[in-house]
């Protein structure tokens, strides 16, 4: 049943990292990787690394589920990895023969780009385990609150996020049923070539976007008659609040990126 | 205060500039505050059109609509009004805003501006009142249909309204959601005072309302308590309404010349007006327990016997989700067996496992463990087609018109057949014969499908169906959410059906609808088959049923509370003519 599923990849728990206020963790995320694209040294990078370890560890998060989440960009590292390689050309020649002229400093480049993809993807997914989709909107929404002035839709876009949350999981229990029913009618959804395939989703895809249509229609109607008028004037019930923790978390972060700045200054590699 | 909560002032409303056709035409209509006013009438009579302008989500085209004296056709009153008259809508799903229950609820106190501590404080005590509080954190695609629509009582309640307008609010829900959100409602009128315009399709729900109001093309064709607008069976059912089942039969038995009053509502009602009239025959030692039951399924196993079995399932069991927090058993040891010709009822609540068991009939679920034979064909063996499965057993699901899909209702009932890759004609003389059968116009073909009516787009979809010439035809509440009239023609259709030479599986939360079409009824109960036979038998284990929270056709229970009584009723009666004639009989003995 498509009904459990669990949705983002928020992973449950009481850590300290699990309690920060959402947007000390947008914050620390966009910091960190900010230093990561900073750091010019291997002591660098492996004073990062141990920074998110440590933080991951102390989350109870089972490490793995941080490894499970770099195989997607896999590709990509090694992609990036390979083309550093053979475009970068300084430094010594190590390996010279027909075109291919791999250098020491092509190599250091693509060592460094491969790091600091798979630093950004893992720090990244360290806040999305530990903060439920919700929080993450409102989060969000509170951060781009002051480019309202700018007449940016910040409380638009947080509470259509907010709506794509509600109705991913209503949405995906009625492709199921579709998708049961238009079988009971001799469908077939697995076999055939890719054109085929693509084909026999219409009889899935028409129903499901005209039933999108009519929710969209009711939950406008339904928002309207509880008084909703856009996000002028509106409180909410849960408010966030910055705590000590954040405070600790935001001295740690800044620690970071001096330690960074400073090897940097010292040139250390 | 005024003396009024509602005032609807010679109130129009026409869609565009069509001034021909009023949605709602010259409607005038006065609720008193505390008082709790049930709204009928068949679809597109106007109903939800007057309770859009109500809460001033519609604007009338002419008239004045004023709600705790504040005019509602004035929009610039509009959020005050809203916040004054909440409103309840059909769909749960499409009615929840946020992803946890106490946010939703919260959700019209943040559009209205409240401070937080105020807003945590409202949102407690109104999921308290509709006995949500326990569900506070959780997430609503969780929650069953009654829950969601309990949720959103809540998220108007937090509101303060002094008055709710209900719009087909039960239509979805199941039996128990039904009965749950209607207690919430008739206790937020009587113990906290809130106005509620309670718009339905059931007439058991209307039957509780203080007054009723019956709406027929935008106009109000009468009002006035349920018992006496009921009391006009003839009138009543020329609005394309029902009248409650005992009202009926009061009134035959008028007919019949049993001195009963016409006003009659419920089945205690009905028992008292008799007793008061006539004294049961002196007792002369009834045998009660002359077990009527053991006979007649003792014919029925034999009948069975000689008829050719369509479905055979043995030992089936079915776990959902094994391995995870959700695990549950939804099919346990499940045996049955349906055979050529036979009209099979099923019967049970949402998650006792029906809809798990009739998707198993056509393979959309392989048996593991245990077998399920269609027409001799194991479909627990790979290499059974599954066109040839899915030809044989022809499904429909519940809601089945969201599945349509295609331009024109004839390519869409065209879809199975060309499925199975038939000839061209073949495929043609199918579609005409499918809409022939469901009783649609031969001009709806060309037609899209998306601009027919609820019930015209179902037949549509049971058409599609039909046109795989399926031996057996399983239907999931194929009535659900129609209105009295659509669901009395969808069920006539389908016993025509049946009639036709077709075997037919309904699954229902009716007694009343199984008892009168059936041959057969099975009832499931947390997986398993609990009961099974004729709808006579079954019926007459009555406590039973109460145990799992069925109950058994009003008519019926009639007939037991006579007997209890000491008149001198049969077993086994249940239909509303065969009780009409047991009482008459009886009455002959009494004196």
């Amino acid at each position: 049943m498509l009904k459990n599923i669990t949705l983002g990849q928020f992973f449950p728990g009481d850590s300290f990292i699990h309690r920060l206020d959402p947007r000390t963790k947008i914050l620390a995320t966009m910091a960190l990787i900010v230093a990561v694209f900073c750091c010019r040294g291997f002591v660098g990078f492996g004073v990062i690394a141990a920074f998110v370890v440590l933080s991951a560890y102390s989350t109870g998060i089972n490490l793995k589920f941080l490894v499970k989440g770099i195989k997607p960009i896999l590709f990509i590292v090694a992609f990036t990895f390979v083309l550093n390689i053979f475009v970068q050309k300084s430094g010594e020649s190590l390996v010279s023969f027909w075109i291919i002229n791999i250098t020491t400093g092509g190599l250091r480049t693509a060592t460094y780009m491969a790091v600091r993809l798979i630093m950004l993807v893992v720090s990244s997914q360290l806040m999305t385990l530990t903060t439920s989709p919700i929080a993450l909107t409102d989060g969000l929404e509170s951060l781009m609150k002051p480019l309202t002035r700018l007449h940016f839709p910040s409380h638009e876009i947080a509470m259509m996020m907010s709506i794509a949350l509600r109705f991913i999981p209503t949405l995906l229990e009625e492709a199921d049923k579709i998708m049961k029913a238009q079988m009971a009618r001799g469908a077939d959804f697995e076999s055939g070539k890719l054109l085929q395939r693509a084909k026999a989703m219409v009889p899935l895809l028409v129903p499901l976007f005209v039933s999108a249509f009519r929710r969209a229609d009711d939950l406008a109607m339904a928002m309207e008659a509880r008084c909703y008028r856009g996000g002028e004037g509106r409180t909410r019930m849960r408010q966030l609040r910055y705590g000590k923790g954040d405070a600790m978390a935001a001295l740690a972060v800044a620690a970071l990126i001096g330690v960074i700045v400073l090897l940097n200054v010292l040139k250390v590699v | 205060m005024p003396d009024a909560m509602l005032r609807v002032v010679d109130a129009v409303y026409h869609y565009g500039d069509d001034e021909g056709k009023n949605a709602v035409d010259h409607v005038n209509l006065t609720v008193a505050p505390g008082e709790f006013v049930a709204v009928l009438g068949r679809n597109g009579s106007g109903k939800s059109t007057l309770a859009k302008m109500i809460n001033a989500l519609e604007k009338p085209s002419s008239g004045e609509i004023w709600v705790n004296g504040i005019a509602a056709h004035d929009e610039s009153n509009r959020y005050e009004v809203r916040r004054l008259c909440g409103m309840v809508f059909q769909n749960p799903d499409n009615q929840i805003v946020a992803t946890i229950v106490e946010e939703d609820c919260a959700f019209g106190l943040e559009n209205l501006g409240v401070a937080p501590e105020e807003i945590r404080r409202r949102v407690r005590q109104a999921l308290a009142q509709v006995g949500m509080e326990a569900y506070h954190d959780k997430a609503p695609h969780m929650l069953s249909g009654g829950q969601k629509q309990r949720v959103a009582i809540a998220g108007v309640l937090a509101m303060r309204p002094k008055m709710i307008v209900f719009d087909e609010s039960t239509a979805m829900l199941d039996p128990v959601g039904r009965r749950d959100v209607m207690r919430v409602a008739r206790r937020l009128n009587r113990e906290e005072g809130v106005t509620v315009l309670w718009i339905t399709h059931f007439m058991d729900e209307a039957a509780q309302a203080d007054r009723l109001v019956v709406m027929d093309k935008g106009k109000i064709a009468c009002t006035g308590a349920p018992r006496e607008v009921f009391a006009d069976v003839e009138q009543v059912r020329a609005l394309g309404l029902e009248v409650p089942e005992m009202t009926y039969l009061a009134s035959e038995l008028r007919r019949e010349g049993v001195d009963v009053p016409e006003n009659v509502l419920t089945v205690e009602e009905l028992t008292e007006a008799v007793c008061r009239k006539y004294a049961p025959p002196v007792r002369v030692d009834v045998r009660r327990d002359d077990a009527p039951q053991t006979a007649a399924s003792a014919i029925a196993e034999e009948t069975a016997c000689s008829r050719r079995a369509q479905i055979e399932v043995k030992g089936l069991s079915y776990t959902y989700m094994p391995g995870t927090p959700f695990e549950k058993l939804a099919l346990n040891d499940v045996r049955l067996r349906i055979d050529e010709g036979e009209f099979v009822g099923i019967i049970g609540h949402t998650g006792s496992g029906k809809s798990t068991l009739i998707t198993h009939f056509n393979a959309l679920i392989r048996p593991a463990p245990g077998t399920v034979l269609v027409g001799g064909k194991d479909l627990g063996d790979k290499s059974v087609s599954l066109t040839e499965i899915r030809r044989t057993v022809g499904l429909v699901f519940q809601y089945p018109e969201y599945q349509l899909f295609e331009e024109t209702v004839a390519k869409d009932v065209a879809f199975g057949p060309r499925n199975l890759h038939l000839p061209e004609e073949e495929i043609q003389a199918r579609v005409n014969e499918a809409i022939a059968m469901v009783g649609l116009p031969e001009d709806v073909k060309e037609a899209s499908p998306f601009d027919l009516s609820g019930g015209q787009k179902r037949r549509v979809a049971i058409a599609g169906v039909l046109a795989m010439r399926p031996s057996i035809l399983v239907l999931d509440e194929p009535a659900a959410g129609l209105d009295p009239a659509g669901r009395r023609e969808m069920l006539e259709l389908i016993q025509s059906i049946h009639l036709a030479g077709e075997t037919v599986v309904m699954v229902s939360h009716s007694m009343e609808d199984v008892g009168r079409l059936c041959d057969r009824l099975m009832v499931l109960s947390d997986g398993e088959i609990v009961l099974s036979g004729s709808p006579a038998e079954v019926f007459s284990h009555g406590d039973e049923l109460s145990k799992i929270g069925l109950d058994v056709p009003q008519c019926a229970r009639l007939a037991d509370e006579l007997r209890e009584k000491g008149f001198d009723m049969p077993h086994g009666v249940f239909g509303t003519q065969d009780v009409k004639r047991a009482i008459v009989e009886a009455l002959k003995g009494a004196r």
